[in-house]
C-alpha cells in the first residue's frame, strides 16, 4: 500500500533577551556553572515570577512574521512533572490561551509552494541542564544540575500535520530559523540548544483523511538529524504497517550516532501534567496599540530580502534564496556590496570558496575571518587583472588562515598576474617549442590541443600569466605560423 | 504593668519619651519568653542576640535625637514561613528544617526599614495547613488563655505569642483563615488584607491566589500601624495592587453612624456554639446602638465555598510544595535513583496534613477529573465573589462570627480532619473572594475569647479599621490579658 506520510513540527527557540524570563539574571550561554541564578529561578520557597516584557514583545514580533493571531488576552499555566533539571518541579508555560495563534508560513519544496500551517505560538521557561557523571545517563551513578539555562526564556512554535516528506520538514524548520535570525530575537544555535525540535511523525493511506497514529520523535538536534530522523520514522512505521502491525503512540527519541529511533515511553507512561492556571502571575494583556507598532517596526524578512537582492543586484532566484536563508550571509553580501563589489561575483564566492571554508572549519557566517570589506577588495584585483581566478583561490586562502588583506598577500608573495604580453610571448615561445605534437594536433584541427598548452603556459608562470591574454596569445602565434 | 503587656502605640510613646529603652523593652520581652515559652510554645526559632543589636540601634538613633518609625525598638514575631535572610525559614515542616533562606521577604525588608524588632520564627501548622497548630512538623503551641486548647491556626504561634506577653505583634498568613481564627481563640485583634494588598514576596506559598500576609496585634491601633508598613505594591510581587496605600490610622474613628452592615443568614451554622452566637448578636445591637444600620442578607453559594477551598487550595498546594524534593535545598533522604529519593524524602518528611491535601490536590488536576472537580471548584469560587460584590452593593460591611466555637481542646479534633476544616466555614469564603476582613474580640465564653469578623468589599480596609475601632473604643474586651493560668 503506498503511505502517505503526515508530519508537524514543535520547534522550541530560546529568545536572547539580556535577563531571563521571570527574573533579572543574565541568560549569557556559556557561564560558569550556577553563576547565572538568584532565588526566583532556582524556586527557592517564597519566590514569584514576574513576567520580561521583552519576552511578549518578541514573541509577538515572532507571531506577526508567522502570520498569527495575537490574542490580545493569554495566560500562564504550569505544567507539573518532577524532574531535577525542573527546580520547582513544574514549567511555567502558556497552556490554553497562548499569545499566538492560527498562523502560517510558505515553504518551496522542488519549485513548489506550500503553505505550512502553525497552530500557535507561546511562551515559557527553560529548564536547566544535568551534567553526568558518567559517558551516558545509564552508566552514571550521579548527576549534577547547571541552573543557568532555567528560566532563559523559550518560544514554542507549533505547526499544523502539514508536512509531508522529511525535505519538507527540513524546509520548514530553515525557513523558521532564517525568519528568527532576521526578527533579531534569537541566536538560534542548534548545537547550543537555542533552536531545538521535535516531530510528529504518522502515517496514513495515500487518499485518505484520517490522521494515523503518531510517534514524537525527540532529540533531533540539527538539521540532518531532522531529516534523517523523520526518514527513518516514516520507514519504520511503513515497516509496522505493511507487516500488518500497528504504530503504537509513543515518544522516540533519536540518535544520531546510531542512525535509530528508541522508544522512551508510551502514551500510557506519558506523564498527566495537571496544568493549572499559573496564580503568581497575571493575564498577559497586549494592547492592539503596541501590536500595530510591533508590526510596524518589523525588519525585512527573508522572502523580502530575497525579492530585494533579485531586483536591486540581479541575482538569479535560486542564488537569491541560497544567501538569504542566512540573515547573516545576505548581510555580508550587502557590505561588500557597499565597498564597491559586484553582488553576482560576491554572491559567487559566498556559496563557493566560503561556504566551502566555513563548512571545513565548521564555523558560521558570523565567525568568517575573511570581512566583506576584504572579500570586496579581493574582488577588485581580480576586475582589475592584477591576479586571475585562479590565484585569487590561493590569496582568499592566505587570507582565511593569516587575516591578512589580499593586496598585502599578493605583494608578499610577489603574485601580480603578468599582463606583459612580450613576456607571456616569451614563456608562449617556449611552450610551442616544447610541444611539437600538440602544435601539429591542433593544427590538424583538434581544439582541444590548446587547452593543454594553455595549461603549459600557466604552469611555467606559476599561475601568474593572465589567461585571457594566454589564450589569444597561443591562437595569435599558432595561426601566425 | 509589665512592659510585654502594652501595645505597640502606647510602647512606642515610652520610647519616644525616653520612658523606656528599646533594650530594656527587648529585654522585657525576651525575659517573658524565658518565663512562658516552655508552657506555650509559639516559637521554632528564638533570635534573641540579633533583636538585642537591633535594640541598642534604635536606642542610638533615639538618643541622636532622630524620629523613629511607629514600630521602631518594638518586638514582635513572624510566621515561620516568611523568609528571613539568615535565619532558619522551615514553615513548621521536617523537610525545611534546616532552611535558611537568602534573602528577605518584602514585609521583612519593610519592618527592618522601620527599626523594627524580631525576636523569632513563631510556629504554626506545617505549610500553613490547618487551624490549630497541631500540625507543626515540630510541636504543639498553646493557648495562653488555657494551656490544654489549641491557639488556633495556623498561624497559632504568632496569635499565641502576642497574647502570651512574648511578642507585642506578629505577622501571620491567611488562606482560608489562618490569621483571623487564631486571633480570635486568643483575644486579639487579626487582619487578612485584600488580595494583592501585601507583597507575597518571600511568603512560602500555600496556595499563592489565596495566602496574603496580615497582622496579628492587641488592638486596632497597632493593626492601623502595621498596614501602614506592610501594604503597598511590590514589583517583585505581580499580584501586588497598585492602588496607593491610604494612612490606615486615619481611620481610627470613633464613629460608625450611617454604616450599613449586613448579616448574613448562611454563617449561622449548625453546630455553632449558643455562646458566640449570643456574642455576636449583641455585638451587633451594640454596633446598631452606635448609629449603624443592620439588614440580615443572604449570601447563597455560602455552603459550596468549603468544598470549593477544599479543591482549590489542594489543587495549588501539590503544585506548589512539588519544590520540596531533597535536590537542591531542605532535607533528603538519599534513594537507589531520583524517584526513590524524592518518594523517601517526601515521605519521611512532610507531614499528615500536607500529604492529606497534596493527594487532594493532585486528584483534583488529574486528567479526567480536572473538570468535574477543579474548574468547577472555581466556578463555585466566581459564584462567591458574586455573593460578596452583591452584598456590597447594598451594606458597607458584613459581620460573622470569625469561628463557630472558642478554642478547643488540644487533640480534640486531631483525628478528624473535616471538624477541623468546619472550623474555617465562616473565614475561607473571603479568602474565595478576595476581600478584606479583620477579626476582634467581642467577647468570652467560659474564659475564652470569642472573635467577631467584619468584612468590607476589596480595599476598603480603612471601612474596617474605622469599624473595628469604634468596637473596640466601646468595648474593654481587648484589654484583659491572657491568665495563663496564673503565671
Amino acid at each position: 500500500m503506498d503511505y502517505e506520510i503526515v508530519i508537524g513540527l514543535e520547534i522550541h527557540t530560546e529568545l536572547k533577551t539580556k535577563s531571563k524570563i521571570f527574573c533579572g539574571c543574565s541568560t549569557k550561554f556559556g557561564s560558569p556553572q550556577n553563576t547565572n541564578v538568584c532565588p526566583v529561578c532556582l524556586g527557592l520557597p517564597g519566590v514569584l515570577p514576574v513576567l520580561n516584557e521583552k519576552v511578549v514583545e518578541y514573541a509577538v514580533r515572532v507571531g506577526l512574521a508567522l502570520n498569527c493571531e495575537i490574542l490580545p488576552f493569554s495566560k500562564f499555566d504550569r505544567k507539573n512533572y518532577y524532574y531535577p533539571d525542573l527546580p520547582k518541579n513544574f514549567q511555567t508555560t502558556q497552556y490554553d490561551l497562548p499569545i499566538c495563534v492560527n498562523g502560517h508560513l510558505d515553504i518551496e519544496v522542488d519549485g513548489k509552494t506550500k503553505r505550512i500551517g502553525i497552530t500557535r505560538i507561546h511562551m515559557e521557561e527553560d529548564a536547566g541542564k544535568l551534567v553526568h557523571s558518567g559517558a551516558t545517563i545509564t552508566s552514571s551513578d550521579s548527576a549534577l544540575v547547571d541552573y543557568n539555562r532555567t528560566g532563559v526564556p523559550l518560544l514554542e512554535i507549533v505547526s499544523e500535520p502539514d508536512m509531508s516528506s522529511a525535505e519538507e520538514a527540513r524546509a520548514y524548520l530553515e525557513k523558521i530559523k532564517a525568519i528568527l535570525e532576521y526578527l533579531d530575537v534569537s541566536d538560534c544555535k542548534m548545537e547550543e540548544g537555542s533552536l531545538r525540535c521535535d516531530a510528529n511523525i504518522s502515517l496514513r493511506p495515500q487518499g485518505t483523511t484520517k490522521l494515523g497514529t503518531k510517534a514524537e520523535m525527540k532529540n533531533l538536534n540539527s538539521f540532518r538529524s531532522v531529516q534523517r530522523g523523520i526518514e527513518y520514522e516514516t520507514a519504520r512505521q511503513e515497516e509496522v504497517l505493511e507487516d500488518g502491525g500497528k504504530v503504537v503512540q509513543e515518544t522516540r527519541t533519536w540518535d544520531e550516532g546510531k542512525g535509530i529511533s528508541l522508544s522512551m515511553r508510551t502514551k500510557e507512561q506519558a506523564n498527566d501534567y495537571r496544568y493549572l492556571p499559573e496564580p503568581d502571575l497575571v493575564p498577559v494583556i497586549v494592547d492592539p496599540e503596541k501590536v500595530a507598532e510591533i508590526r510596524a517596526n518589523l525588519p525585512e524578512l527573508p522572502e523580502a530580502r530575497k525579492q530585494r537582492l533579485m531586483a536591486d543586484y540581479g541575482l538569479s532566484t535560486y542564488d537569491a534564496a541560497v544567501i538569504t536563508v542566512s540573515k547573516a550571509m545576505a548581510d555580508y553580501l550587502d557590505e561588500s556590496v557597499a565597498c564597491q563589489a559586484d553582488a553576482k561575483l560576491v554572491a559567487n564566492w559566498l556559496m563557493g570558496e566560503v561556504s566551502k571554508h566555513l563548512n571545513n572549519d565548521s564555523i558560521t557566517i558570523g565567525q568568517c575571518p575573511v570581512a566583506p570589506k576584504q572579500l570586496a577588495e579581493l574582488i577588485a584585483l581580480i576586475d582589475k587583472g592584477t591576479i586571475s581566478n585562479k590565484i585569487a583561490k590561493t590569496v582568499f586562502e592566505e587570507m582565511w588562515t593569516s587575516r591578512k588583506d589580499a593586496e598585502v598577500i599578493v605583494k608578499e608573495k610577489g603574485l601580480v598576474q603578468i599582463s606583459d604580453s612580450s613576456e607571456i610571448i616569451a614563456i608562449v615561445d617556449g611552450v610551442i617549442a616544447a610541444n611539437p605534437q600538440s602544435v601539429a594536433d591542433f593544427k590538424a584541427g583538434k581544439e582541444k590541443a590548446i587547452g593543454f598548452l594553455v595549461g603549459q603556459t600557466m604552469k611555467q608562470s606559476k599561475g601568474k600569466a593572465n589567461p585571457d591574454m594566454v589564450n589569444s596569445l597561443l591562437r595569435e602565434r599558432l595561426q601566425g605560423n | 504593668m509589665e512592659l510585654f503587656k502594652y501595645t505597640a502605640g502606647q510602647l512606642h510613646e515610652k520610647l519616644v519619651n525616653k520612658e523606656v529603652s528599646a533594650v530594656e523593652l527587648t529585654n522585657a520581652v525576651l525575659g517573658r519568653i524565658d518565663a512562658v515559652e516552655k508552657d506555650v510554645q509559639a516559637y521554632i526559632t528564638q533570635t534573641k542576640e540579633h533583636a538585642l543589636e537591633q535594640a541598642k540601634s534604635v536606642d542610638a538613633k533615639i538618643g541622636q535625637g532622630q524620629s523613629i518609625g511607629m514600630l521602631a525598638g518594638i518586638p514582635g514575631a513572624l510566621k515561620d514561613n516568611i523568609c528571613t535572610k539568615g535565619t532558619t525559614t522551615t514553615c513548621a515542616s521536617q523537610i525545611l528544617a534546616n532552611f535558611v533562606p537568602p534573602y528577605d521577604a518584602t514585609v521583612v525588608e519593610k519592618l527592618m526599614a522601620e527599626d523594627t524588632i524580631v525576636v523569632g520564627k513563631a510556629n504554626m501548622d506545617e505549610f500553613a495547613m490547618g487551624g490549630s497548630t497541631e500540625n507543626s512538623g515540630f510541636f504543639t503551641t498553646h493557648n495562653p488563655w488555657n494551656l490544654e486548647t489549641v491557639p488556633g491556626g495556623s498561624s497559632g504561634g504568632s496569635a499565641a505569642a502576642v497574647a502570651a506577653g512574648e511578642a507585642i505583634w506578629s505577622l501571620g498568613s491567611d488562606t482560608g483563615g489562618s490569621i483571623r481564627q487564631p486571633a480570635a481563640y486568643c483575644g486579639l485583634v487579626g487582619m487578612k488584607p485584600t488580595y494583592g494588598r501585601v507583597s507575597r514576596y518571600g511568603l512560602v506559598a500555600y496556595a499563592s491566589s489565596l495566602d496574603q500576609i496580615g497582622p496579628i496585634t492587641r488592638d486596632v491601633t497597632d493593626c492601623a500601624h502595621i498596614m501602614n508598613i506592610i501594604c503597598g505594591h511590590d514589583a517583585k510581587d505581580s499580584t501586588s495592587s497598585n492602588s496607593i496605600v491610604p494612612d490606615y490610622t486615619k481611620s481610627l474613628i470613633n464613629n460608625i453612624k450611617g454604616l450599613k452592615i449586613g448579616l448574613p443568614k448562611e454563617y449561622f451554622v449548625a453546630g455553632m456554639d449558643p455562646a458566640v452566637e449570643k456574642a455576636i448578636n449583641k455585638a451587633i445591637e451594640q454596633l446598631v446602638g452606635l448609629g449603624a444600620e443592620y439588614t440580615e442578607i443572604s449570601m447563597p453559594h455560602t455552603e459550596y465555598a468549603l468544598s470549593a477551598y477544599y479543591m482549590i487550595a489542594p489543587a495549588e498546594a501539590s503544585s506548589n510544595l512539588s519544590r520540596y524534593d531533597g535536590v537542591s535545598f531542605g532535607k533528603r533522604v538519599e534513594g537507589t535513583d531520583i524517584i526513590d529519593m524524592y518518594k523517601k524524602t517526601r515521605s519521611e518528611f512532610l507531614g499528615s496534613e500536607v500529604k492529606r491535601r497534596i493527594m487532594l490536590g493532585t486528584y483534583a488536576l488529574s486528567a479526567g477529573y480536572h473538570d468535574e472537580y477543579y474548574m468547577k471548584a472555581l466556578k463555585v469560587r466566581t459564584l462567591v465573589k458574586q455573593d460578596f460584590d452583591k452584598a456590597f452593593a447594598n451594606v458597607d460591611v458584613i459581620i460573622t462570627p470569625t469561628a463557630p466555637t472558642t478554642a478547643f481542646k488540644i487533640g480534640e479534633k486531631a483525628n478528624d480532619p473535616l471538624a477541623m476544616y468546619l472550623q474555617d466555614v465562616c473565614t475561607i469564603p473571603v479568602n474565595l473572594a478576595g476581600v478584606p476582613a479583620v477579626s476582634i474580640p467581642c467577647g468570652f465564653a467560659g474564659g475564652m475569647p470569642i472573635g467577631l469578623q467584619i468584612i468590607a468589599k476589596p480595599l476598603a480596609e480603612e471601612t474596617l479599621i474605622r469599624t473595628a475601632y469604634t468596637f473596640e473604643q466601646n468595648n474593654d474586651y481587648h484589654k484583659g490579658f491572657a491568665t495563663m493560668g496564673g503565671k
